[in-house]
């Protein structure tokens, strides 16, 4: 979020780490203001002890295979196994012009990728994180069924993810993979007064403004009450997802303990 | 602002008069290059659906529309002489010159202004918004073309248009077989004299009717005799018919600057399921709705396509569903009149086993019974009076190779047959099975080394003592392939193994699976001949072990499959080549397994690669009609993975109309797989005849 220091991000993974959630998660955006996912991870492994710390996702085709293996090692090490690395495609071609990366055959390289990690970790004689794979198209599906643990949903309302839900188990299930994908899925929220909530909104038209229209579409899906929270929650749960993460869309450590207080109602 | 419309059909017409409502101070114009009053086309049919988005946007265009409506609440389907009638549909009906009139009268009661025989070109028009509303061939869009990127898709089948005197009661689907081929009608009332009947046939049946040469007068003659009896004496009128073949149209962008199409000139969906003018009024209310609400055109624009695209690209996909049921139905002359009609009514895939039951019990009531009865003298080959009361169709027995099985349901055992037993399914498969231990996948793929081994998985569980459980088991032997030697699936497919811990593959050609694989070793006549002996050796263990039915697996890139597709085998020997040779090893194992194994045997078939080059569904046919000649007794219908690289289509019913090919053109028992989980989703594709058995999908 444009603006958020560094250590604000720390003291959020710790906040977390104390209440009652199992994981803290963080995006990748290259053409947008933001921390570095693997710096910050690397941070919050060292500032928790409990949770776990995924990434939701990375741009896997963005980073180089080797040193995104030893990035996510070493954090898998520092917390004990606790991470769980997504990747996708990503779906701003301006992240792959702004690093001088084509995203001609992407997708492809992210398959190869999966596997080039899985083969790091194992000459290093080491388990490695969770892979978690995101994408809407068939293929990505296919993608996560071959060389991952699970799915990651790009996000919307419950029904939305039944499908992407079936459509996981499926692929899997075609690959005769033993079994079954971890589900992972995200929301966001903003809750408090009507101006948070406005701000929240505002900050999710900017991050998603490369969507054109769309963006006011999520900007209005953004969780903005407890009930909101707790109906999101019982329908992700309800559909057999596993993990879901709520990404807050204002940077207030306040926001923490409202979810957590929403939460508790579910 | 000043909007010029192109166009004076129904989408042209509907948006300038909600536009002007909401907003009266726009200066709205309508060019239509047509006289005042002509008009092509008989009939308009709307759903209850429809209706309650057009009373929202104009209450008197609504009452005016209704008041002039013809209602019907059945489907009737007309086939080997008799009418079998499903009710509980909703459809209005009104004639297109009604329902233009209405819609212009109403555009001279708001002001709007409109002007015929105004031929528009891509010059001409100007103002702050022009709508193409002209048509499927818009010259607006054509010169743009390069912007909005249209689409053409032919059908195969040719149909024509047709008005008649004869008032049909309800939307009639009538279907007749000659000497020259197979033929339908699509019929429906439009006002309280007149009917639309629509005649639709294949193109060979159309060309051996002469058709093709015939003149327009010939044409309806032919028709007229053909379908006297649903005619009753009637003639057909012609507006301009001729035999055409439909055209589906998609625009990759529905706008550009000023500039937005709507209606046909948008996109075009096949007849079977809706007309063109349902679409158009829809899209008219969307975009009038979104310059209503939106501060710029270009915002509007944007949500507009928004709005409508998504759900405009559902419905051509659901229409292409129909227009290719309505493009085979020669396929389904075999089938009893009941299952034909289920089969008809569940073509799109909109509409399932529970919709229908909700909308007529007595219908889905008799297909369940005759269902039954049918399955029952099938299973007991003698016929059996029909029930009283049925079970919906996965509840019917079915009797495979002289073998019994008392439901359509089949599962795979992932982990061991007892609780897979405990699920209740008539029929439970084995994952894959190796013929030997370098045959394979890795070191946790079950080898059906002896007789004890197959005895002891048939022990370790309760399925042989517990009589009641009726359970069925299939034993599925395979050679792994060029996809062998590889980690066990638990955390990855497909990825070999370690150099020290591997062992050389067998193929069809020397391709490996992936860039990471093993080339696998060309197979010999040597090789060919072991691995054949590796087969009929695990067949007699599964024999003498007791499993009730084999299943060989040819698909997924396995050995058997790699000589199958083209894709996967490059021989140039006798073993490659055209598909008969390429099915002349797996037919070969077949036989030899034959010879030792004489219960209900099966193949587990790839009907298409999903990759390019690879197997078609013309040649899994061939291959399917080859295997029943062997001495086949079931085909499990399968896709893609012949190559690491497939695209896979993963929509819900994804392997069904795979199944339902196989079956109605082979006519042998056919198991669908894919995404199957639901028994609604199982009994909608036993009762349409799409296929035998359905096996689920694990549910994790």
């Amino acid at each position: 979020m444009p603006g958020t220091e560094f250590g604000f991000l720390v003291d959020w993974a710790r906040k977390a780490d104390a209440g009652p959630f199992s994981s803290v998660g963080v995006v990748d955006r290259v053409v947008y203001e933001c921390h570095d996912p693997m710096v910050t991870l690397a941070a919050a492994a060292e500032a928790t002890s409990r949770i776990g710390l995924v990434t939701m996702v990375v741009i896997g085709p963005l980073r180089d295979n080797a040193e995104l293996a030893r990035d996510a090692a070493a954090i898998d090490a520092s917390s004990e196994g606790r991470l769980t690395l997504g990747l996708a495609v990503g779906a701003r071609t301006e992240d792959y012009a702004a690093k001088g990366i084509s995203p001609r055959g992407r997708g492809d390289r992210l398959t190869e990728q999966l596997l080039d990690l899985r083969l790091a970790w194992e000459a290093e004689g080491l388990e490695g994180p969770s892979l978690l794979v995101g994408g809407s198209s068939d293929v990505s599906f296919l993608r996560m069924a071959r060389y991952a643990d699970g799915y990651v949903h790009g996000g919307g309302p419950p029904r939305t993810f039944v499908r992407a839900a079936s459509t996981a188990h499926t692929a899997w299930s075609e690959l005769s993979r033993t079994g079954s994908p971890r589900l992972w899925a995200q929301g966001y929220f903003a809750l408090g007064d009507p101006a948070t909530v406005e701000k929240g909104r505002a900050y999710m038209r900017d991050y998603y403004a490369f969507t054109g229209p769309f963006a006011e579409k999520i900007a209005e899906g953004m969780l903005a009450s407890p009930q909101a929270v707790a109906q999101f929650v019982r329908g992700y749960a309800e559909a057999g997802c596993h993990e879901l993460v709520l990404f807050p869309a204002v940077a207030d450590l306040a926001q923490i303990d409202l979810l957590a207080a929403a939460l508790a109602e579910v | 602002m000043k909007v010029t419309v192109v166009g004076g059909g129904p989408a042209g017409l509907y948006f300038s008069l909600l536009l002007k409502k909401t907003q009266p101070d726009h200066d709205v114009a309508i060019y239509e290059r047509n006289p005042e009053g002509a008009t092509y086309g008989w009939g308009v049919v709307f759903s209850d659906r429809t209706l309650t988005s057009f009373r929202e946007a104009d209450y008197k265009t609504y009452t005016q529309i209704t008041d002039n409506f013809i209602i019907w609440d059945s489907i009737d389907v007309c086939y080997r002489d008799e009418v079998l009638r499903c009710g509980g549909q909703v459809f209005s009906g009104i004639s297109r010159k009604t329902l233009l009139g209405l819609l212009h009268a109403r555009c001279d009661e708001l002001g709007v202004t409109i002007e015929h025989q105004r031929e528009m070109g891509p010059d001409d028009v100007e103002g702050d918004l022009v709508v193409a509303a002209d048509g499927v061939h818009s010259v607006l869009r054509e010169a743009n073309a390069e912007h909005f990127k249209p689409r053409f898709v032919s059908g195969s089948s040719r149909y024509i248009w047709f008005g008649t005197e004869r008032t049909f009661d309800s939307f009639t689907f009538a279907f007749r077989a000659n000497d020259d081929g197979f033929f339908q009608a699509h019929a429906y009332p439009f006002d309280g004299q007149m009917s639309t009947f629509i005649v639709e046939c294949d193109d060979a049946s159309w060309r051996a009717a002469g058709l093709d040469a015939a003149t327009e007068a010939e044409s309806i003659a032919y028709c007229e005799a053909l379908f006297a009896p649903e005619l009753r004496g009637h003639a057909l009128r012609s507006n301009n018919s001729k035999w055409i073949r439909f055209e589906t149209l998609k625009n990759s962008s529905w706008h550009n600057d000023n500039m937005v199409l709507i209606g046909d000139s948008a996109h075009t969906a096949h007849f079977s399921i809706g007309s063109g003018t349902k679409l158009a009024m829809e899209d008219a209310i969307s975009l009038a709705n979104a310059l209503e609400t939106k501060g710029t055109v270009e915002a509007a624009l944007t949500e507009y396509q928004l709005d409508r695209k998504p759900r405009v690209e559902r419905f051509q996909e659901a229409a292409r569903q129909s227009q290719t049921y309505f493009e085979n139905t020669r396929l389904y002359q075999h089938m009893e009149p009941l299952q034909f009609a289920f089969h008809l009514l569940s073509r799109s895939g909109r509409i399932d086993y529970d919709d229908l039951r909700l909308r007529d019990r007595g219908f889905v009531g008799a297909v369940d019974r005759w269902f039954t009865a049918s399955a029952s003298s099938a299973a007991s080959s003698s016929s059996a009076p029909a029930p009283a009361i049925a079970a919906p169709p996965s509840f019917a027995p079915l009797s495979i190779g002289g073998k019994t099985i008392p439901n359509r349901i089949a599962v795979t055992a992932r982990h061991d047959l007892e609780s897979a037993a405990a699920t209740g399914a008539g029929l439970v498969f084995t994952d894959l099975v190796a013929v030997s231990e370098h045959a394979r996948v890795s070191f946790d793929t079950p080898a059906l080394l002896s007789t004890e081994i197959g005895q002891r998985w048939l022990g370790s569980s309760d399925v042989r003592s517990d009589e009641t459980a009726g359970v069925t088991t299939v034993v599925t032997l395979g050679h792994s392939g060029a996809r062998g030697a590889t980690r066990p699936r638990d955390r990855m497919a497909d990825v070999p193994l370690p150099p020290e811990e591997t062992w050389g593959l067998l193929a069809a050609s020397p391709i490996p699976y992936t860039s990471h694989s093993q080339v696998p070793f060309e197979m010999d006549r040597r090789y060919m001949d072991d691995v054949t002996e590796d087969f009929v050796t695990a067949a007699t263990h599964a024999r003498e072990a007791g499993w009730d039915m084999l299943e060989l697996h040819m698909g997924h890139g396995y050995l058997l499959g790699s000589f199958i597709s083209p894709l996967t085998n490059r021989r140039a020997d006798d073993y490659g080549g055209a598909i008969e040779a390429r099915l002349r090893y797996p037919l070969e194992v077949l036989d030899a397994v034959r010879s030792v194994w004489a219960g209900p045997l099966g193949v587990a078939l790839n009907v298409s690669d999903w990759a390019p080059g690879g197997t078609t569904l013309r040649e899994a046919v061939t291959t399917a009609r080859s295997f029943t000649e062997h001495g086949c007794h079931f085909i499990r219908v399968l896709a893609g993975q012949t190559t690491a690289k497939h695209r896979p289509h993963y929509d819900e019913y994804f392997l069904t109309h795979y199944a339902d090919r196989i079956r109605n053109e082979v006519g042998i028992v056919t198991i669908a797989t894919g995404d199957i989980t639901t028994v609604d989703h199982a009994n909608t594709i036993l009762a349409g005849g799409r296929a035998d058995i359905c096996l689920l999908r694990s549910l994790a």
